[in-house]
Order: C-alpha cells, then sequence, then structure tokens
C-alpha cells in the first residue's frame, strides 16, 4: 500500500496548492538559466548569421559590438584586394531611441553592404529582402513594426519590407537593417541648424586665411555641402567583414591585416569571445548567482514545507510504529511525497515556462542540457529537503499515538 | 490452541527518575493470560495500568521483569529480545483509548495496511479487511475516512485493524472511555467473542465497571502492584479483591 499516495489523494488540495507554489518557483530559477541561454545565443547570434570569417575594425579597439569602432569606407576595398579574401563587405551597427506610441522605440540599426549584400541571409518570416539602395528596411518583429509600415528615422521615411524574428543584439533591442547608406544617414543625422552653423562656422574660418581670401571659389564652396568638400572624408563605418575564399589561407591573411597599422582584426570565434567574455560576462555571473541562490531557496521553501508536512503527521507516523510499520514504510512516505512534489513542480514548472517565457522582454532558451541538470538538482533537493522530515518522522516514539 | 500462556509477565517493574524525583510506576507486576482468555484490568488513575500494557506492547519496556508472549521470551528487563516493531506487527493487535486511525486512510484501508505491512498479497488483505469490519458491523463504513465515522465505528474499525493478523495477544487501553455505555458494552462483548472465537489472549484496561461481567478474569491495579479479583456478574456489583494466584475459573 502506497502511503504517500494515499495521503496525497486525502489531502490533494493542499499537496496541489504546495506543488503549484514550489513549481512557480522552479520556473523562476528554470526562466533565470533560460535568460542566461538567451544571452549567450543573442549575443553570439549575430556574428554566427553574418557568417563572416574575419572582423576587420578599428585599430586597438574590441568594436563594433562591444565599443566603438570606425574605419574609412575605402577600407573594404583594401580587403577585398587582400589574396584569399572571397568577399569583403561594410558593416554599420549602432543603436537609436525613438519614441512611438508614447513609447521608447529602441532600435539596434544594422547597415547591409547594398548591393553586395541586401540581407538575404536574414531569416525572414515575411516580406522580401531589401530591393533597393534607400527607404527600405528589415525589421525585428520585436520592434512590433508591420509589414508595409513607414518609419520616419532623421530626414527620410523608410518603409518595412519584410520581418524577421529572434533577431536582437546583447540587450534585447530587435534589429532593423537597411543598406549602409541608409544606416550611416540615420547614424550621422543633424538638425538643420546644427549644418548650416556649422556651414556659416566652416565659411567664416576659410575667410580668416590666405586660401580663403585670395580664392573667392574656395569660400563658396565651404559654405557649401559638406559632400562638396574633397579635403573632407566620407563617413565613416563600423567595421569590414571578410569572407576567406574555399581553400583561403586565413591565417595568411590574418597576418597580412595585422600588419595594417589602422586595423584589427578578429576571426569569427575571437570576435564571439569579445561578445561572451567582455558583453555578457557580468549578466552571466549575475544571472549565475541569482541561479543558485534561488535554488538554496527553493531548497529551504521545500523542506520547510515537507517538515511541516511531516508535523502534521506525526501523530499518523506514531501511530504506524505502533501498529509496527518498519522504518523503511514511513521513510517512503515522506520521501515519495518529496520526490513526487519536486517531479509535479518541476513539471509544472515546464509547463508554466512554455507558456509565459514567450512573453518575457528577453530571449530564454532552454536547453536539454540545462533542464536535465536542473531535473536532477530538483530531484537533490526533494531528497535533502526531506531529510529534515525523516529526520523528526524517526524520532518520534510510538507511544506519542497514546496522548490522544 | 498453544500449550503456552498467551501472555505471562514476571516482576515487571517499571522505575522512572532517579534519587529524590524516583517514581516506581509498576512493581513486580504478574500476570498470565491464556489463549482464548479475556481479561479485564481495572484500577484507579495512575495505578500504572497503562505503564503495564504499554510494557507488554513492546512499546515502553519495564526497568526489570519478564515478558513472555506464547511461550517466547521477548523481554528481559529493559532489554528486548526481539525487534519490538516486528514483533509487535506480527503478533500483537493494540486498540487505544481513542479510536486512533490513520487520518489519510479510509476505514478499510487501515485494517488492510496492518496486512500490508506483513506482506500479505493485496487481494488477500482487502478481502480480509472486508470480512472484518462485516464480523464488526461497519463493513457499509468501509469507504470513509475517520472522520466521517461516529466514535463507536471508529473503534470498531481499530479493533478490526488490531484483529487483522490474528495476533495471539490483544492489547487494548480504555477502547470504550469515549464511547456511551451502550456502545462500550457492546465493544467489550466484541473483545470476549474475539478471544472465544479466535483463540487470542486479551488484556483490556478499563474504568467501566458496568461490563466487567463479560471478562473472564479481571486484574486489579493499584499503585503499581496487580492483584486478581473476580469476575463480574450483573449481580455481584464491583469486583472483589482476591490475593494474587488465586484461582477464578
Amino acid at each position: 500500500m502506497n502511503l504517500a499516495h494515499r495521503d496525497i489523494r486525502h489531502n490533494f488540495g493542499r499537496f496541489a496548492l504546495t506543488t503549484l507554489g514550489i513549481g512557480t518557483l522552479l520556473m523562476i530559477v528554470m526562466g533565470m538559466g533560460g535568460i542566461y541561454r538567451g544571452l549567450i545565443f543573442e549575443a553570439t547570434m549575430l556574428v554566427d548569421k553574418v557568417g563572416a570569417d574575419l572582423w576587420i575594425v578599428q585599430r586597438a579597439t574590441r568594436g563594433p559590438f562591444a565599443e566603438i569602432s570606425r574605419v574609412p569606407r575605402t577600407m573594404v576595398d583594401r580587403v577585398a584586394a587582400v589574396p584569399g579574401v572571397a568577399q569583403a563587405r561594410g558593416f554599420v551597427y549602432h543603436t537609436i531611441q525613438r519614441e512611438r506610441d508614447g513609447k521608447p522605440l529602441r532600435i539596434a540599426v544594422l547597415g547591409l553592404d547594398w548591393p553586395v549584400d541586401k540581407g538575404a541571409w536574414l531569416p525572414l518570416v515575411a516580406g522580401r529582402a531589401l530591393a533597393q539602395n534607400h527607404y527600405e528596411m528589415i525589421a525585428d518583429r520585436s520592434l512590433r513594426l508591420q509589414l508595409g509600415e513607414r518609419l520616419r528615422l532623421g530626414k527620410n521615411t523608410f518603409t518595412v519590407v519584410g520581418l524577421t524574428q529572434g533577431m536582437t543584439d546583447t540587450s534585447g533591442n530587435g534589429f532593423a537593417f537597411f543598406t549602409v547608406q541608409d544606416a550611416q544617414a540615420i547614424q550621422f543625422d543633424r538638425p538643420g541648424e546644427a549644418i548650416r552653423l556649422e556651414r556659416a562656422a566652416r565659411e567664416q574660418h576659410t575667410g580668416t586665411v590666405d586660401i580663403g581670401r585670395t580664392q573667392p571659389a574656395m569660400l563658396d564652396r565651404a559654405g557649401g555641402p559638406a559632400a562638396g568638400i574633397p579635403v573632407l572624408p566620407p563617413s565613416e563605418i563600423s567595421a569590414v567583414i571578410a569572407r576567406v575564399a574555399p581553400g583561403g589561407d586565413q591565417s595568411a591573411i590574418l597576418s597580412t591585416l595585422s600588419g595594417w597599422a589602422d586595423v584589427t582584426v578578429y576571426p569569427r570565434q575571437a570576435e564571439n569571445d569579445l561578445l561572451l567574455l567582455g558583453v555578457v560576462e557580468k549578466a552571466r555571473r549575475q544571472l549565475g548567482l541569482f541561479r543558485v541562490l534561488l535554488t538554496i531557496v527553493s531548497g529551504i521553501i521545500m523542506a520547510l514545507i515537507l517538515y511541516t508536512l511531516t508535523l502534521d503527521k506525526l501523530h499518523d507516523i506514531a501511530l504506524l510504529k505502533l501498529i509496527g510499520a518498519p522504518n523503511r514504510a514511513i521513510l517512503g512516505l515522506i520521501l515519495q511525497q518529496a520526490l513526487a512534489m519536486g517531479a509535479l513542480g518541476y513539471g509544472i514548472a515546464y509547463l508554466l515556462g512554455l507558456r509565459l517565457f514567450p512573453l518575457f522582454p528577453r530571449r530564454v532558451v532552454l536547453t536539454n542540457d540545462d533542464l536535465v541538470q536542473l531535473a536532477v538538482v530538483v530531484g537533490g533537493i526533494s531528497v535533502l529537503a526531506s531529510l529534515l522530515g525523516i529526520w523528526k518522522a524517526l524520532r518520534v516514539q510510538p507511544n506519542v499515538a497514546l496522548m490522544g | 490452541m498453544s500449550v503456552h500462556p498467551a501472555i505471562e509477565t514476571l516482576a515487571l517493574t517499571k522505575v522512572y527518575g532517579s534519587g529524590h524525583t524516583e517514581v516506581i510506576a509498576m512493581r513486580d507486576a504478574t500476570l498470565r493470560i491464556e489463549p482464548g482468555q479475556c481479561a479485564a484490568l481495572i484500577g484507579p488513575s495512575g495505578a500504572g495500568k497503562s505503564t503495564f500494557l504499554t510494557a507488554v506492547g513492546l512499546i515502553n519496556p519495564p526497568t526489570a521483569g519478564q515478558i513472555r508472549i506464547a511461550g517466547r521470551l521477548v523481554m528481559d528487563g529493559a532489554r528486548a529480545l526481539t525487534d519490538p516493531r516486528r514483533f509487535r506487527r506480527q503478533h500483537i493487535g493494540y486498540v487505544t483509548q481513542k479510536a486512533n486511525l490513520i487520518g489519510f486512510l479510509t476505514a478499510r484501508e487501515n485494517v488492510e495496511l496492518a496486512m500490508r505491512l506483513n506482506d500479505v498479497p493485496a487481494s488477500l488483505a482487502r478481502r480480509r479487511a472486508l470480512e472484518l469490519l462485516d464480523y464488526l458491523g461497519v463493513r457499509e463504513r468501509g469507504d470513509g475516512y475517520p472522520p466521517e465515522l461516529s466514535g463507536g465505528e471508529q473503534q470498531r474499525v481499530a479493533i478490526a485493524r488490531a484483529l487483522a493478523n490474528r495476533p495471539g495477544v490483544v492489547l487494548a487501553d480504555e477502547p470504550t472511555a469515549a464511547l456511551d455505555g451502550r456502545r462500550g458494552r457492546q465493544v467489550m462483548e466484541l473483545f470476549a467473542k474475539v478471544a472465544h472465537e479466535q483463540g487470542a489472549g486479551i488484556i483490556v484496561v478499563t474504568h467501566d465497571q458496568r461490563a466487567l461481567d463479560v471478562f473472564d478474569v479481571i486484574y486489579e491495579m493499584e499503585d503499581g502492584v496487580i492483584r486478581r479479583g473476580t469476575p463480574m456478574t450483573a449481580e455481584a456489583g464491583p469486583a472483589t479483591m482476591a490475593a494474587p494466584g488465586s484461582g477464578l475459573r
């Protein structure tokens, strides 16, 4: 006769509520692990999806994700000319914040090097890739933009032509993909007044030097658009990404690029490591600590609940001893309840998590390894939590049953 | 029927505390209950009746003396010569003052449990549990939980549980304390019936003077000492005292 089952059946409401509480707690533990995995996934997703073998960034920086990096647009051609490089593309990445319907809208802006890169590699769930050099964008669903929706950014209005799912940066901001030119226009957009003031300052400064005084045409040009002044460089990009040709020698390319004084080169794994060890590491440790603490708290709560349930049954346990029940029957009563509570709590945590985690603002990734690990931990804390109750049950004397 | 007495105690003594706090709860308690004999143990509160019963039930060991069950020496002084719990489970049925049923089991399961603990197959245990509940007149209450049963019904279920393993010894500690006179008498008659029909040696501790006539033998305990009394009849009134060892039947 399974006493644990009989006790649960008789006190089902209390058992169910207690298990639901433990399940909710375990769901949070599970969610913490999932958020950690989500961080890693988000951090490395873009690097993995872009599929570049080499990341060429500003010298002595760890860009473009961990810190700001700027390289000239001409760097794309320089890298493409290195023997063994199959393709080089410009890469622009920055984050902007706008308001939409009175709420902040943070967008991770990523520039695609049109026409080489139209975003065909993106996991589109609706719409299409970019089809023109300007005024089109592909947005992630997390930005809550609709296909065909028009969004004004800077001085231009962009139409959403494609939607992706689950493309977010390490901070959880949804990606929006533009051409490099448009991404730069958004990045370097300035108000008209600021431009007018800059032109006036440039014109005034030119007027104070000999070349301005002696060449009136130069003075006119100084007061015009910056693009019309050859000595001013065009806007810079964040990085250049390169793909090694099949059969190409990556180490040779690395060696060549490392000799350039103005850039630093990272292979794909190094770029991933920069993201994981730099951007994600503190969050990982924090989440890990939370997870450990929550697991301990879950264990303590389970122990207290099981101890209380045992205290409620002390008279019955004494009676069991009075009628000669062996210790294994009493241990089974407590231990099986603990394991049932742990197992059902785990199941509730999993099912609740499946429903609730997609509603979380950050990605929650449940991996099989983590689920198995948590199941083992829950089994362990179920056993440990029941020890206090078992200790109490073994100490109770059968004559307690005679005390009425 | 066994040639040995169902219960035999020899000079059982129980001392609590020591020095100036020493209390002698039981002193040289000696008695002998034959198989099929139903005995009452009466006496005032604090006389040591429950101490004696728990000692014989291997729950609370004596300080000195011996206990034999069915001829087997099971307790020598404070030293148990067997696993008390296993022995109780196999050979002793215990009925307490209050019905003392396990709250999360139905009446039938309470009876079944006693047998399942002795590894009786589930189907056999279930059948015998129903037979016992039928025998005790509470079969129709078999699926009820203890709080759903009346005091008398609970006590009958507790008796059924005590009898489940066909024990050679049944010990009952004031089993009618929570019952009215009529139901109390029914329970006492039940013990006598069980002793006579099933051959068990039964000791019933009781304060209830009205049903003493159902017992084969009466022992009285006072200040920790057991003396043998005379059988009670409805006309005879309260039990009269007799010297220890004097014949009754």
